[in-house]
C-alpha cells in the first residue's frame, strides 16, 4: 500500500450501487466536491474582490501622488525661471525709464549701467541702445557693434509692436548659448528707442542641472518649435531638436504620460513660461517613480497567494475529514442494517425449517410405525413364506425413515437454537453438526474433511446460533474456494486458560494480497456479482466480535486460506448482549 | 405393565399400540385428552406416552390432569416439534422427551427405564 493510498480517504473508493437494496443514499464524492467548491467560492470571491479593489485604489493613489509631486516640482521650477526672466526684464525696464535717451547713448554711461547690471543681477553680457530706425547708437559689451542696423531683423518689429521681446536661445559670437531681451521706451512727443540686452543662459542651465529629481528626472527648456534651449541630461544638447512631441499650450502647469522613443513610459511635467517662447519640461521615468508601488504590489500579491493557499488547504482538509466521517458513519449504519436483515433472514429460515420438519415428522412417524408393524407381523407371524425378502424391504423403509428423522431433527435443532442465547456447547459437536449440512456436498465433490478438536477443551459458554452461523459461513466460503477433491481442516486448540483457537484451513484458490485487508468489509466480494452479497465475512466478523472473540485471515493465492478464530471459553458478565433475534 | 398412548394421529397411535401388544405390553390408545382422561379413570395405567401437541388441550396440561388422578403414573413425551419452551417445562416432570419418528425399540427401552423394569 503506497503512502497516497494510506492517506486517501475511504469514501473516494466508494463503490457505486445504483440499484438494489445496497444502494447508497448519498454520493459522498459529489458532496465532497460541492462542499469544497462552494466553500472555496464563498471564501475566495470576497477576498479576491477586495484585493483587486485595493490593488486599483493603491495604484491610482500612488500614481496621482507621483503626478502631484511632478506638478509641484515643475511649477516651482517654472516660478524660478519666470522670476529669473522677469527680474532681468524689470531691470531693463527700470534702466530705460530712469535714464533719458541722451544719457543712455553716452557710451560711458551705458558701460556703467552694464557693469551695475552684471553686479546686481548677473547674466548680462552686453547692452545696446537702438533708435527708431533700427540703428544701434550706443553699445557696451565685448564686441564693437555700434552702428549695427537691426531694422530688418524680426525682433525689432516685434519689440516695436509689443514693447518687449524675448528671443529664442542662439549661439552668439563666442559660441555659447545666449538670448536677447529688448524693451522699448516711447518719447512723449512721438518716436521711441529700444534697449537691447544679451543674456548668458548659463545661469538658467545651472539652476536646471542642479535640480535633484527622482526617477532619473531631466529638466530642460524647449521653445515652441521643439528646439532645446538648454542642455539636457538625456534628451540632447542645446539647440538640438527634441525627440518628444511639443506639449499643447496651457496656462497652468500640466503633467501627462508619454512614451520615450526607446519605448519606456515617462511622466512629462511642463509649463509654458508666460511672455516668453519657452516651455519648461521635466521628464521622469515612470518605472523608477512607480518602484514603491511595485514593492507594494508584490506584497499584495504575495499576501493574496498565501491566503488563498491557506484557505484552500483548510477547506480541503476540513471537507475531507467531515465527509469521510459521514461516510464511515453511513457505512456502519448500512452494516448494522444488513446484519439485522441477515439475522432476520436466518431466523425466518429457521422457522420455516422447523415448520417443515414438524409437519414431516408426523407422517414420517406413521410410516415408521406402519413399516415396523409389517416387520413385526413377519417376525411374530408364520403365515408368510417370503418373509425374509419382504422383511429386507421393510428394513430399507425403516432405514430411510431413520435418515429422514435425522435430517428433520437437525433442522429442528438448528431452528430451535436461533432463540437460545447462552449455553454450554461442545465445540466438536457443533462443528460436526454444521459440517453435517455440507456432508453430502463434500461427498459428491470428494472434499476431504478433517476435524481435530483437542480433548482438553471444556464446553464453551457461548451462543449456539451465532457459532453455527460463523462456522457455516466459513465452511461455505471454503467450499466455494476449493476445487473438487480439496481438503478442509478444522482444528481447535486451547489457548491459555480462557480461550480456544479454531483454525479453518482450506487448500482452495486463496485470496490476493490486495484483497486480504478488505475481506471483512461489507459488500466486498470476489465472487461473481450474482453469487453473493459480499456480506458473509463481514457478518462473520461481526458475530465473532459479538461473542467477544477475534478473527484473522492468512492466505496465499493458489495455496489456500486459513481463518483463525479466537473465542473466550466464558462470556464476560458485562458483555451479556446476546440478543434474541427471533 | 399398563400403557396409555395419546396422540392425535390415529394411524400412528393405533399402530404403536398394536406393535406393543405384539410384544406382550398392554397398551391402550386415545386420540384426545378427554378420551385419555376417561380411560385413565377406568383403568390404572403405569405409564402414559403423550404427544406434546394435542387438539384443544396440550400434552403438558394432560399430564398434569392425569397425574392429579393417578400420582403414581409416569410419563414419556413424544413430539414432532420440540420447542425449547416445551422441553424446559416437560423435562421438569417427564422421564423422557423423544422426537418423532422414534424407533419402537428405543421407545420400549425408555419405557422400561422409566418404570424401572429390567428388560427381559
Amino acid at each position: 500500500m503506497s503512502l497516497i493510498d494510506k492517506f486517501r480517504p475511504a469514501f473516494l473508493s466508494q463503490r457505486e450501487y445504483v440499484d438494489g437494496p445496497f444502494k447508497y443514499h448519498l454520493d459522498f464524492r459529489r458532496i465532497w466536491k460541492w462542499t469544497i467548491v462552494l466553500t472555496a467560492v464563498v471564501a475566495l470571491v470576497p477576498l479576491i474582490a477586495i484585493t483587486v479593489i485595493d490593488y486599483q485604489v493603491t495604484q491610482q493613489s500612488i500614481a496621482s501622488e507621483i503626478q502631484l509631486r511632478s506638478l509641484r516640482v515643475t511649477s516651482n521650477i517654472k516660478q524660478t525661471l519666470y522670476f529669473f526672466l522677469t527680474e532681468r526684464r524689470a531691470a531693463l525696464d527700470f534702466v530705460i525709464h530712469t535714464n533719458s535717451f541722451e544719457s543712455l547713448v553716452d557710451a560711458g554711461r551705458l558701460a556703467d549701467i552694464l557693469e551695475n547690471l552684471k553686479k546686481g543681477f548677473g547674466g548680462f553680457v552686453d547692452l545696446g541702445v537702438i533708435d527708431r530706425r533700427g540703428v544701434q547708437l550706443a553699445y557696451a559689451g565685448p564686441y564693437d557693434l555700434r552702428g549695427k542696423d537691426y531694422s530688418r531683423q524680426r525682433w525689432f518689429g516685434k519689440v516695436q509692436e509689443k514693447g518687449i521681446y524675448i528671443s529664442n536661445v542662439f549661439l552668439g559670437y563666442r559660441n555659447t548659448p545666449h538670448m536677447v531681451v529688448a524693451v522699448k521706451s516711447a518719447f512723449p512727443g512721438g518716436g521711441f528707442f529700444v534697449l537691447r540686452a544679451t543674456l548668458d543662459t548659463e545661469r538658467v542651465n545651472q539652476v536646471l542641472q542642479s535640480l535633484e529629481l527622482c526617477g532619473n528626472g531631466d529638466a530642460f527648456i524647449i521653445n515652441q518649435q521643439g528646439v532645446l534651449q538648454t542642455p539636457s541630461r538625456f534628451h540632447g544638447d542645446v539647440l538640438e531638436h527634441l525627440a518628444l512631441s511639443v506639449p499643447p499650450a496651457a496656462e497652468k502647469t500640466e503633467v501627462y504620460e508619454d512614451v520615450e522613443p526607446s519605448g519606456d513610459p515617462i511622466f512629462v511635467g511642463y509649463a509654458y513660461i508666460s511672455d516668453t517662447p519657452f516651455i519648461l519640461m521635466i521628464v521622469q521615468q515612470k518605472k523608477l517613480l512607480m518602484a514603491p508601488w511595485h514593492k507594494t504590489r508584490m506584497e499584495l500579491i504575495g499576501f493574496l497567494v498565501a491566503s488563498v493557499t491557506v484557505i484552500l488547504l483548510v477547506i480541503f482538509g476540513v471537507a475531507t475529514y467531515l465527509v469521510n466521517n459521514m461516510y464511515r458513519v453511513d457505512q456502519k449504519r448500512l452494516e448494522a442494517f444488513h446484519q439485522v436483515e441477515y439475522a432476520n433472514k436466518m431466523a425466518s429460515l429457521g422457522r420455516l425449517a422447523a415448520g417443515v420438519a414438524h409437519e414431516i415428522n408426523n407422517p414420517l412417524a406413521i410410516i415408521n410405525e406402519k413399516a415396523g408393524l409389517i416387520q413385526d407381523i413377519f417376525t411374530f407371524g408364520t403365515r408368510y413364506v417370503d418373509a425374509n425378502k419382504l422383511s429386507r424391504q421393510v428394513e430399507a423403509i425403516l432405514e430411510s425413515v431413520s435418515r429422514c428423522g435425522a435430517i428433520t431433527r437437525r433442522l429442528l435443532r438448528f431452528a430451535r437454537h436461533m432463540d437460545v442465547s447462552l449455553e454450554a456447547i461442545d465445540l466438536r459437536e457443533i462443528v460436526e453438526e454444521v459440517l453435517g449440512f455440507l456432508g453430502k456436498e463434500a461427498e459428491y465433490r470428494c472434499i476431504q474433511l478433517k476435524v481435530d478438536v483437542d480433548d482438553d477443551i471444556p464446553p464453551l459458554e457461548s451462543d449456539r446460533g451465532k457459532l453455527q452461523q460463523i462456522f457455516l459461513n466459513l465452511f461455505n466460503n471454503a467450499f466455494a474456494a476449493m476445487q473438487d477433491g480439496g481438503r478442509l481442516e478444522i482444528t481447535a486448540r486451547r489457548k491459555g486458560r480462557d480461550h480456544v483457537v479454531v483454525k479453518v484451513a482450506d487448500n482452495g484458490c486463496g485470496i490476493a494480497e490486495d484483497d486480504l485487508n478488505r475481506v471483512f468489509e461489507p459488500f466486498f466480494s470476489t465472487k461473481q456479482q450474482d453469487c453473493g452479497t459480499g456480506l458473509g465475512l463481514s457478518i462473520t466478523y461481526g458475530l465473532v466480535k459479538e461473542l467477544g472473540g477475534a478473527i484473522e485471515v492468512e492466505s496465499r493465492v493458489g495455496e489456500g486460506t486459513v481463518f483463525t478464530i479466537t473465542l473466550p471459553l466464558k462470556r464476560e458478565k458485562n458483555r451479556d448482549d446476546a440478543t434474541c433475534i427471533t | 405393565m399398563h400403557i396409555l398412548l395419546v396422540d392425535d394421529e390415529e394411524e400412528f397411535v393405533v399402530t404403536v399400540a398394536e406393535r406393543l401388544n405384539m410384544r406382550g405390553i398392554d397398551a391402550d390408545w386415545a386420540t384426545s385428552a378427554d378420551d385419555a382422561l376417561a380411560m385413565a379413570r377406568e383403568k390404572d395405567y403405569d405409564l402414559a406416552v403423550l404427544d406434546v401437541k394435542l387438539p384443544r388441550t396440550s400434552g403438558l396440561e394432560l399430564r398434569e390432569r392425569l397425574a392429579r388422578d393417578n400420582p403414581r403414573m409416569k410419563f414419556i413425551f413424544l413430539t414432532g416439534h420440540g420447542s425449547a419452551e416445551d422441553y424446559r417445562v416437560g423435562a421438569a416432570g417427564a422421564a423422557h422427551y423423544l422426537g418423532k419418528p422414534v424407533s419402537l425399540q428405543v421407545l420400549i427401552e425408555k419405557m422400561h427405564e422409566t418404570l424401572g423394569v429390567k428388560e427381559g
